[in-house]
């Protein structure tokens, strides 16, 4: 086949779109910034696309909740074509923001079951929820929230260059071989966290985490504030990335994209990198999958 | 129908603001408070079923995990929330909203949101206004509960807020539901103005309407109204004989000193200190223009310079650069974070605005505050310089980070003067492709008939006056209509449009809405049409027509509104369906607002009545010029005792100076930017071992399959307008140059871009010192002037903001003059960029430049409570040769790292130099080049070589093995090497000449910067022999970790 097709959502303040585009071009991919509002539209339609890609930014400038108005946008005009791909089995990421836009509208970790039985009545579920109880929040349409991203435990927005260990049990197609990665977070709602113990055992089980926060050496940060910064915002077990059951669709608070150039590496010139950057192993990890 | 909404966490571990709050009111407030809760409350004024309201609250407004919430009832004391945790209400809760009218991003968000669960468009009236509920315990009494809401939470200007004990929520625990709409029940109209005969008639119209014109203005005005070809044409024009409110409100804007720079366009009769007069017809012709024109033939790169919203330079063939720099200084001093946030967001646009528009790819941001552990009273209508710093921190950070624009550069600069007036300098830069649909990029037209549209934000009565009043001192008096509050977003997707528009060719002028609104901008592109005999220029407006956040404006305040978010397009009549399709497909509101003409009238309609028809050129060009005296007279201070170096402890004070304000690290607040969207970064704010280290400049690397890069830096020292604003100005424009060659720059790749903060220098009863700040800013442009030639280095955007003072009489703060000189440049090859740390154990290290006894208005002599005589000068023709050998040296490799020396002299070089390295090293400054005052060789005092701040050095590394090339280089490649110690020659960039340079020490493994010095330091004048290091002994030895504490400790929250 040809060189695999990306469509790179774009709108509502999502922002970094270009330098996304510019990593999956490197990495053997065509990508295409699409406007939102034209995939709604279906000119042109996420049918046409190989790979989803979701970026990072600031879509409705975090209001309410990081990617939160943004997910809901996607659930109710988009959630059947997004249904359909992932039934299609395309690798889809979404990243920083993306990342949290696709927990918020519970794509990821996903419930392939619900996303399976297709849309359940909407009125059906608000007959169930109950003030206070916001468990069943986001069952319309088949989506479930079932983990989020919410504000780092220092409070505040943070760039900073982050070392990450991939999980050698993870699925995900997009971290395969990474044993461990540089990348930077900027992100000032990064920390995960699952709806419960038994979310975090099962999507360690089902190999859904992908890419943890870790020392310089690959190592556990550690607890608590001792993490702090190797763990940049107290995400729970250290988890940075998760991927659903399938390994198909990949999020994660760092930036890829961002290390795409080696000159985009802190230390370049002492450490004398040239040429491409380590994050785009992870868009040719897709680019590749897709070629098959 | 109201709808409350409150949402709040489950656990107090993901309430972080809480904890933040709860932090800042130990720390800053010293308040017994033990617990604080957030929540977040929204009040929907639309007709909502109960099942519609529990959807939005739940699927919408709440996390599932982490969040819980309440529909028309309260989460205090309710279990199973953070704010019902403790079982028991709060001592004191406190909730901020906004006043009708303000910017609410949050609320017009989630009105979007609710829109799109409901699945259907909501009505004009249906809004969402939300607020913020905080809750506290502790001992708190009512007073404390006020302080917390009018100092730290809310700012009354904007905000409302209501407290409720916790014996009030007891008998009643009620919050009510509050409209934020705005009361609409005025009617719009348009009114004559009489212009009154007598001039104090006059001057009081200008004051009470906030007009700010001089009287030779209004009389300037009431001479035209009274001409015969006025009287004639309004009269066929069926428009009063008496100005309207339009008309005078549209002059006042015009011609206000924010738009029309009317002190630099001003005639001035300069004294200098021997008594010799000089007639300057205009410092911005005479010094900016003149500087620019002459370096223009050695700049072939240049493409734009002072006519668009920015200065325009080539980069590739296929690409060009923008940049702009402004400042949003009176909007911060009344609301720090929305004035910084506009001041951010407003040179956004500048960019976007520039040529046919160009993508904003980077910020920078340059703060002046007071001290943030000011401690004296605050005067009325001042914010203490701490919450200015933080808000104006938060204001510019949301402002960038939102828009996806990285700040690559910037700095914090602290003076007790800037209480009166906080100084918010924003810049950016922009990308564009040099040819656009077939035509070069940086040019564009408007043809009469051509459509005049307006997209992005709506209109409201937010930032009316802004123009006039930042053209007035700030008083008690001060109007708060003047604030705006910025919306990143809508800016994001009209920005998005914008590019998208550009390329489908379906516009032909762009230009941004700032001050003075669309009577501005329009004003401004009403003169680009030309009719059909050469004369032209005009546009017809229909005010009614533009798009309203309320109704209820006057005509002319839909006209100077400044509310943000709004460009103003030139579009040709067969475009403007595709104009406006692409638009609503974007979610951007466009709106046809009338037509360019050629008629030489500036006119406006409301509801289909002409309500304003002024001629374009008494518009333009009838303001009376300015005449104005300075007379300079150099100051004199006092000076440290004779051999008062005997008494210091040269370790304490080294170490003291780290944690001066302006010296000390600033990472905790610059790490809250991003500096890398985009992913263009080659050099971060940040480098080093743990990327720590303060970086002399940005280097970004716009098209990612290119080598070609970006260099921006910048310089500022207001310390040195204490001793001579000409010095000042130097000192500045060579710390941004030196920035950007520590990099890898080069002059004759860079361009300047020069922004004036000025204390009024107009002498008046308010200013009797007038004409020596005048006479200062004179100086500051001869400067400005003679080292733009000097370096060939075109200025190519630059801005002035005159009036930064507060208050009357013996009250008045004024800042010290104060100029932001930026720096952009071309690199060739972003690959041999270097940074500023060390690099390897072993590595030499050097000092390049000369050191003089420079210690006037430093930072050392600031720690020593006096302001000196002596303060540092700029030798042009030396600086630029060791400049030009120290980009050869880059360029070959031979240099691996280099950091400039600036505020606080070498010895910061040197530790920062050794912290971001996290190594020691080894240091004997006796053989460093110095030069006394005779111009004769000889020894400095060691706390001189450690302080001064001599400009134009660096402190580079060289590895061992480049050593011999690089000295090769160094000593003039002709004549061989040398011995590496002073010379203190003074030569032009000429290759065979020897740049004064030494080697003073080595790169060491350990964790100690030691530093030794000739035994006993010999008096000024005495020969000493250089590089006899065998003389020398130690002086002191200060460890990482010392210098680290004291470095980090002051802004480290």
């Amino acid at each position: 086949m040809g060189k695999p097709r990306i469509a790179i959502i774009t709108g509502y303040g999502i922002n970094s779109d270009n330098e996304l585009a510019q990593s999956f071009t490197l990495a053997g991919g065509d990508p295409r910034r699409v406007h939102i509002n034209d995939l709604i539209a279906r000119k042109p339609a996420l049918s046409e696309f190989d790979v989803i890609a979701v970026p990072g930014g600031f879509s409705f400038g975090d209001h309410i909740a990081s990617g939160r108005v943004f997910a809901n946008k996607l659930k109710h005009s988009l959630s059947e074509d997004l249904r359909k791909a992932a039934e299609r089995k395309i690798p889809m990421i979404g990243i920083c923001n993306g990342f949290q836009v696709l927990v918020k509208l519970g794509l990821l970790p996903g419930r392939t079951d619900i996303l399976a039985d297709g849309a359940k009545s909407e009125a059906d579920e608000a007959a169930k929820a109950k003030a206070g109880d916001a468990t069943a929040a986001g069952a319309g349409n088949g989506f479930r929230q079932d983990t989020t991203l919410t504000y780092n435990d220092s409070g505040r927005f943070e760039d900073r260059w982050c070392h990450l260990a991939g999980d050698p049990g993870s699925k995900s197609i997009w971290t395969r071989g990474i044993e461990r990665i540089y990348l930077p977070i900027r992100h000032g709602e990064g920390k995960f966290i699952p709806r419960d113990a038994e979310t975090l055992a099962a999507l360690q089980r089902n190999g859904q985490i992908s890419l943890r926060y870790s020392t310089a050496t690959g190592g556990n940060p550690g607890e608590g504030a001792a993490a702090y910064p190797a763990n940049p915002n107290g995400s729970i077990d250290h988890i940075a990335g998760i991927c659903s059951a399938d390994g198909l669709i990949f999020g994660l608070m760092p930036h890829p994209e961002a290390h795409m150039l080696a000159t985009n590496h802190p230390q370049w010139q002492k450490l004398g990198l040239r040429g491409e950057g380590e994050g785009i192993r992870i868009f040719r990890n897709a680019v590749e999958h897709v070629r098959g | 129908m109201l709808t409350r909404i409150e949402v709040g966490q489950k656990s107090p571990s993901t309430d972080s603001q809480a904890r933040k709050i709860l932090a800042t009111l130990h720390e800053n407030f010293r308040l017994p408070v033990e617990k604080a809760a957030t929540l977040s409350v929204y009040t929907l004024e639309m007709e909502l079923g109960a099942a519609e309201k529990t959807r939005i609250a739940q699927e919408l407004l709440t996390d599932p995990i982490t969040e819980t919430f309440a529909i028309d009832t309260h989460l205090a004391g309710a279990p199973g929330s953070a704010a019902g945790a403790a079982g028991a209400a709060f001592d004191f809760l406190i909730e901020v909203g906004y006043k009708p009218g303000v910017t609410d991003n949050v609320g017009r968000s989630s009105r979007e949101g609710v829109s799109d669960l409901l699945g259907r468009p909501l009505a004009d009236g249906d809004l969402v206004y939300t607020s913020r509920q905080f809750q506290f315990w502790g001992k708190l009494t009512r007073a404390d509960a006020e302080t917390i809401a009018t100092k730290l939470l809310a700012n009354p200007l904007i905000e409302t807020y209501l407290i409720r004990s916790r014996e009030e929520w007891s008998t009643n625990p009620y919050l009510p539901k509050v409209s934020g709409k705005v009361d609409s029940h005025h009617q719009p109209q348009v009114r004559a103005i009489p212009l009154p005969e007598t001039d104090e008639a006059l001057q009081k119209l200008s004051d009470e309407k906030v007009l700010a014109l001089t009287i030779e203005e209004m009389r300037a005005i009431k001479a035209y109204y009274a001409s015969p070809a006025t009287i004639a044409h309004r009269t066929q024009a069926g428009l009063p004989a008496d100005a309207t409110d339009v008309e005078l409100e549209v002059l006042a804007q015009t011609w206000s000193e924010h738009c029309k720079h009317k002190i630099f366009a001003a005639a001035i009769e300069y004294t200098d200190e021997t008594g010799k007069r000089e007639n300057i017809s205009s410092l911005y012709k005479t010094y900016i223009k003149a500087a620019t024109e002459k370096v223009r033939p050695k700049a072939p790169w240049l493409k734009s310079v002072f006519t668009d919203n920015a200065g325009i330079i080539a980069f590739t063939e296929d690409w060009d650069v923008s940049m702009k720099a402004e400042t949003h200084n009176s909007p911060s001093a009344l609301d720090p974070y929305g004035g910084a946030m506009t001041g951010i967001v407003g040179v956004n646009r500048d960019i976007l605005g520039s040529g046919m528009g160009s993508r904003p790819i980077f910020n920078t941001d340059v703060f002046c505050f007071a001290s943030p552990f000011y401690d004296k009273p605050i005067p009325e209508k001042l914010h203490h310089p701490r919450r200015i710093f933080k808000e104006v921190h938060r204001g510019v950070k949301d402002g960038g980070n939102e828009s996806g624009i990285p700040t690559v550069n910037g700095s914090i600069v602290f003076d007790d003067r800037f209480l009166g007036k906080p100084l918010v300098f924003c810049g950016t830069g922009g990308l564009h492709p040099a040819i656009v649909n077939g035509k070069p990029s940086w040019q564009k037209t408007i043809e009469p008939g051509d459509r005049i549209l307006m997209a992005g934000g709506r209109i409201g009565k937010d930032g009316i006056h802004g123009a006039t009043f930042s053209s007035a001192a700030m008083t008690e008096a001060s109007p708060t209509s003047a604030v705006q509050i910025g919306d990143p977003i809508t800016q994001k997707k009209l920005a998005d449009f914008l590019l998208e528009a550009r390329d489908a060719g379906l516009y032909r002028f762009v230009t941004d809405n700032g001050a003075g609104g669309l009577s501005s901008s329009l004003g401004e592109m009403a003169r680009e049409t030309k009719g059909p005999n050469g004369a032209g220029g005009g546009c017809k407006i229909h005010l009614d027509k533009a798009p309203l956040k309320y109704p209820g404006l006057d005509p002319w305040e839909i006209l100077v509104s400044e509310a943000q978010e709004r460009m103003s397009f030139a579009v040709p009549p067969e475009k403007l369906a595709a104009f406006l399709d692409l638009a609503g497909r974007r979610g951007v509101e466009a709106t046809d607002l009338g037509e360019f003409s050629a008629d030489g009238l500036f006119e406006a309609y409301y509801q289909g009545k002409l309500a304003c028809s002024l001629s374009m050129d008494f518009l333009h060009d009838g303001n009376p010029k300015l005449h104005l005296k300075a007379r300079w007279t150099p100051p004199r201070h006092g000076e440290p005792p004779t051999g008062f170096w005997k008494a210091r402890d040269l370790k304490e004070d080294a170490l003291t100076l780290l944690s001066a304000l302006n010296i000390c690290s600033k990472e905790s607040w610059v790490r809250q930017y991003d500096h890398e969207v985009q992913g263009m970064s080659v050099i971060k704010p940040f480098v080093g071992e743990k990327a720590d280290g303060p970086s002399d400049a940005a280097v970004i690397r716009p098209l990612y399959d290119r080598k070609e890069g970006l260099v921006v830096s910048h310089g500022i020292v207001p310390r040195y307008s204490d001793i001579d604003c000409y010095h000042m100005t130097a000192c500045a424009l060579d710390e941004a140059v030196r920035n950007a060659v520590a990099v890898g720059g080069r002059p004759g790749n860079l361009a300047g871009l020069d922004n004036f903060c000025w204390p009024d220098p107009v002498e008046s009863e308010n200013t009797p010192d007038g004409q020596y700040k005048l006479a200062q800013l004179v100086r500051s442009n001869q400067a400005l002037y003679d080292y733009c030639v000097a370096y060939s280095l075109p200025l190519i955007s630059g801005k002035d903001s005159m009036k930064n003072d507060y208050g009357r009489g013996k009250d008045k703060i004024s800042v010290p003059p104060t100029l932001l000189f930026t720096v952009i440049g071309k690199i060739p090859d972003v690959e041999k960029t270097i940074t500023m740390d060390a690099k390897a154990a072993g590595d030499h290290l050097y000092v390049l430049g000369v050191t003089r006894d420079e210690l006037g208005a430093s930072e050392y002599f600031r720690l020593l409570g006096v302001t000196g005589n002596v303060v540092p000068k700029v030798h042009a023709l030396s600086a630029l040769a060791l400049y030009h050998r120290l980009a050869d040296a880059i360029e070959q490799g031979l240099v691996r790292s280099a950091h400039d020396c600036s505020d606080g002299g070498l010895f910061t070089a040197l530790a920062e130099v050794c912290m971001a390295g996290r190594l020691g090293a080894k240091v004997d400054l006796a053989s460093l080049p110095v030069e006394l005052e005779s111009g004769a060789v000889g020894s400095l005092a060691s706390g001189v070589k450690l302080f001064s701040e001599s400009q134009s050095r660096f402190v580079i590394t060289v590895t061992p093995q480049n050593r011999a090339a690089f000295e090769a280089l160094f000593n003039g490649a002709a004549n061989g090497a040398g011995n590496g110690s002073a010379g203190g020659s003074v030569s032009g960039p000429d290759a065979s000449a020897r740049i004064p340079y030494a080697r003073i020490g080595e790169v060491t493994s350990g964790t100690e910067l030691e530093i030794r010095d000739t035994a006993a330091p010999s008096g000024p004048g005495s020969a000493a022999s250089p590089g006899s290091a065998a003389s020398s002994a130690p002086l002191f030895s200060a460890g990482l970790d010392e210098m680290f504490a004291r470095w980090r400790r002051p802004l480290d929250w």
